[in-house]
């Protein structure tokens, strides 16, 4: 092992860290070499920030070696560890939105050179540069704040080519990310190994780096539990390591026969969003939809909740009619929706656990003179967070203080405490680690077997297949295909899905 | 496209502006063609100057990302100490280190804001709202609250001191003073920090983003710092210059004048959320103001009506490119 670490860019050994007596990572030995690309995967929790905190010197080490460029570091912070070229892509990119693409890249560069004045056209230069070393055409002058977000990833790796960078760490790099878009970026990963820039992912779906990488390392609770060849792993086994535990994931029970139909959509059209949506849920179902970015998912989702307003088309529930365009009429007919972006519309950030399901419940507790019931609502709540498993050690800390498995499960409990008929789950797992993925779809599984109609939008397709009794494909705004869930195998679904 | 017109040309804040400072200034000749002459300038331009300098250093704030509330209030201590400290020592003092005296108490009591804003990490507002009250109180408690009309000889004169003057053919009087070459060396010097310094691009991406400008190595404390001891620098300057223009060491003068000069600053386009603002948008945004303060009588509009004037131009002026920046998203998403 020696000769590997001779040359390894990233050398580590024995790496412990205890924050006041947690210990976060147990005796973890990590190596990457220049050029190679390795995937670090694990749950929340299970270490790998920390890692990589230590790598980028954020934070110090309790016990251990590093070595980064065959150098021994016993001192390391951000400074050292970012002139020894390992710089970090974070998951929002830490850009500037209000300055130019040509800055953004050339700013960390500029301000590492120590003069006082600044140059412009030599930043122009450095981020031409560094644009060319990735094959890539962005325009110079616009303002960040303007590119969609695959391009300001884009921009965040060449700044971090511009800074010398000599290893690339990033952080959720395909989350936000369409299938092409992920494509593109396999390419240029490519490219920045063929140059000997080691890079290591760090993620919760990591099946769409697999193919460009040629290790992956399994932290779980601190403790390195899997390393080998990216060849050696698939997205069962990886979860395996991650969880410490077999997840088959059982398809759905059938629909029970004769279950009256709950939901009705007939004509549901917006302009350039989506046009003649007809379909039927039943009692007890669970409906798929799903569709590339773009296809109009998300608007027709939003629009059955109400929270686009359709041009045409009508929406019933167990028979009669919902107001389009109206979400509170929607959570009157028993719809519920749980949005795919929960930090900005499902949740109150700085508010506690507890009150983010109680504020479902507000009429229902209200009491003479409009005073709130406070106590009794509270308690019905708490038994919320308790039916749905919710693990927070306490629940009147900030529900931003949870991981996003445990979030997702405190707006589920906020809708399930209204008891709705119709629940509209839009990407229910994004950004949620796989053990709690499992869990939020046998939660599914169970809402449906107690008669619920469940709506899933995805473009997640293992999910939906082992979620849904039937899928329905978008394309361009329009349903283009329907599939019974049990019928269909991934891969047919992603070609319906891309023809 | 052409090259010369930017992209974004019609929807900004500046194009806004000069438009309806063009559409007024044709109001106002329509009305009264003796508008259009250089007495109507000159006049103007001096009364932008003070309201101009202290714009300027409220623009850099909210490009940080802050807001600043206290300037007035380091202005007219500043130039009050100045004045009260000159008539005590040496009478004949010359009016640059007059200035210099306002300016460095300026520095100084923006070093106590910026102390309080990037080393306690305390919010802007309440700093500033603080210090305004609390400078106040002190000038006018231990330092005088007595208006001084018999200033330093040579304040007098710098303020006599014109780079021209004349009368036009219609026999109307117009100068244009020294102070103007204040508020020029105060644009260029502060368009160089902004555009050609490492510091001024650092003041411009802390205001976009604190969190990544902390994590790419900017130094975030020592930027704000500055940036709070170059306002209070300028806020000096234009209160010592506000004091020798009107001949008068005035403790209860510009105070109540701060909502103005952030109103003309945002009508200029930057954005109260910090990392958005120019020189030139901040420039005509204070003409705009001078001229709504100053003019308003010549297009028919009595002069009470001003401050409804200055309320309207502000809904419209941000209120407008707000709405469409809105619009666009909603369009986008």
């Amino acid at each position: 092992m020696s000769d590997v670490g001779e040359h390894a860019f990233i050398d580590l050994a024995g790496i412990t860290k205890r924050y006041a007596g947690v210990t976060a990572l147990d005796g973890v030995d990590f190596t990457v070499q220049p050029g190679e690309a390795v995937c670090l995967a694990g749950e929340n929790g299970s270490g790998k920030s920390t890692l990589i905190k230590i790598i980028s010197g954020v934070e110090k080490l309790t016990e251990g070696r590093i070595r980064i460029g065959g150098k021994d570091r016993p001192v390391l912070n951000p400074r050292i560890s970012a002139a020894a070229g390992v710089m970090v892509i974070f998951q929002d990119f830490s850009l500037f939105p209000n300055l130019s693409v040509y800055e953004n890249i050339a700013f960390a560069t500029q301000l590492s050179a120590h003069r006082r004045l600044y140059e412009r056209d030599k930043a122009r230069e450095i981020a031409r540069e560094a644009l060319d070393r990735i094959g890539v055409k962005i325009d110079l002058d616009v303002r960040v704040e303007s590119l969609p977000v695959a391009h300001k990833q884009l921009v965040a790796i060449c700044r971090a080519l511009a800074s010398q960078a000599k290893l690339i760490i990033m952080d959720e790099p395909t989350t936000a990310l369409t299938e092409k878009e992920v494509r593109r970026l396999l390419g240029i990963i490519r490219r920045l190994k063929e140059d000997g820039v080691a890079v290591i992912f760090v993620s919760h779906k990591l099946a769409e780096v697999l193919e460009v990488s040629e290790k992956v390392v399994v932290l779980r609770n601190g403790k390195k539990v899997a390393e080998g060849p990216a060849s050696e792993f698939d997205t069962q086994s990886l979860a395996y390591h991650m969880t410490g535990r077999e997840m088959p994931e059982t398809p759905p029970s059938a629909v029970p026969a004769g279950a009256k139909t709950l939901m009705r959509v007939d004509n549901l059209a917006k302009q350039g969003s989506f046009a003649d949506i007809n379909f039927e849920l039943n009692a007890g179902e669970v409906l798929g939809i799903t569709g590339l970015l773009g296809s109009g998912r998300t608007s027709l989702a939003k629009a059955l909740f109400g929270l686009v307003a359709p041009d045409r088309g009508s929406i019933q529930v167990d028979g009669r009619d919902v107001a389009t365009g109206d979400p509170i009429a929607a959570c009157y007919a028993g719809i519920g929706y749980v949005p795919e972006d929960r930090l900005t519309e499902g949740l109150f950030l700085s508010q506690s656990i507890v009150r983010n399901v109680a504020i479902g419940r507000l009429d229902k507790h209200s009491g003479s003179g409009g005073f709130l019931k406070a106590s009794a609502m509270i308690e019905e709540a708490a038994g919320w967070l308790k039916r749905l498993k919710v693990k927070a050690p306490d629940i009147d800390a900030p529900v931003q203080s949870l991981s996003g498995g445990n979030q997702q499960r405190v707006v589920l409990a906020r809708w399930l405490s209204r008891a709705p008929r119709v629940l509209i789950l839009n990407g229910p797992s994004v950004g949620v680690d796989v053990g709690s993925k499992a869990d939020i779809h046998s939660i599914i599984r169970d809402l449906s077997a107690e008669g619920i109609g469940v709506i899933v939008i995805s473009d997640d397709l293992p999910e939906l297949l082992a979620t849904s009794h039937r899928i329905l494909v978008m394309r361009d705004g329009r349903v283009t295909d329907e599939v019974a869930g049990n019928s269909v195998t991934e891969e047919e679904l992603a070609h319906r899905l891309a023809s | 496209m052409n090259k010369w017109v930017p992209q974004d040309f019609w929807t900004r804040n500046e194009t806004l502006v000069s438009g309806v400072i063009v559409l007024f200034c044709v109001a106002a000749t329509l009305s009264d063609p003796l508008f259009l002459s250089v007495t109507t300038l000159s006049d103007l331009l001096r009364a932008s100057i003070v309201i101009g300098i202290l714009a300027i250093g409220a623009m850099l704030v909210l490009v940080s990302g802050g807001i600043d509330v206290s300037f007035t209030a380091i202005a007219v201590f500043a130039m009050y100490s100045a004045t009260v400290f000159s008539l005590a020592v040496w009478p004949d003092m010359p009016w640059p280190v007059i200035f210099l005296i306002s300016t460095a108490i300026g520095a100084l009591l923006g070093a106590i804001n910026g102390v309080f804003i990037a080393f306690f990490g305390l919010p802007t507002l309440i700093v500033t709202l603080g210090t305004l009250s609390v400078f106040r109180g002190f000038l006018l408690t231990f330092i005088g609250s007595q208006r001084i009309s018999a200033l330093p000889p040579e304040m007098r004169d710098f303020s006599r001191g014109v780079i021209a003057r004349g009368t036009t053919e219609a026999g109307s009087f117009y100068s244009f003073p020294w102070a103007l070459a204040a508020l020029v060396a105060v644009i260029v010097l502060t368009w160089f920090i902004l555009h050609k310094t490492m510091l001024g691009r650092s003041i411009y991406a802390i205001g976009g983003s604190t969190e990544s400008a902390r994590r790419l190595g900017i130094n975030v404390k020592a930027t704000q710092f500055f940036v709070y001891v170059y306002v209070g620098a300028l806020a000096g300057l234009a209160g010592i210059i506000h004091g020798s223009m009107g001949r008068m060491a005035d403790p209860f003068s510009l105070v109540g004048l701060e909502l103005s000069v952030i109103a003309a600053v945002v009508l200029g386009g930057a954005r109260l959320i910090g990392g958005y603002g120019t020189l030139t948008g901040t420039l005509l945004g204070v003409a705009l103001i001078v001229i709504v303060q100053n003019s308003l009588i010549v297009v028919g509009i009595p002069t009470t009506w001003q401050s409804v004037a200055i309320g309207l131009l502000i809904l419209i002026g941000t209120g407008v490119p707000a709405y469409r920046a809105k619009r666009a998203a909603t369009r986008a998403g």
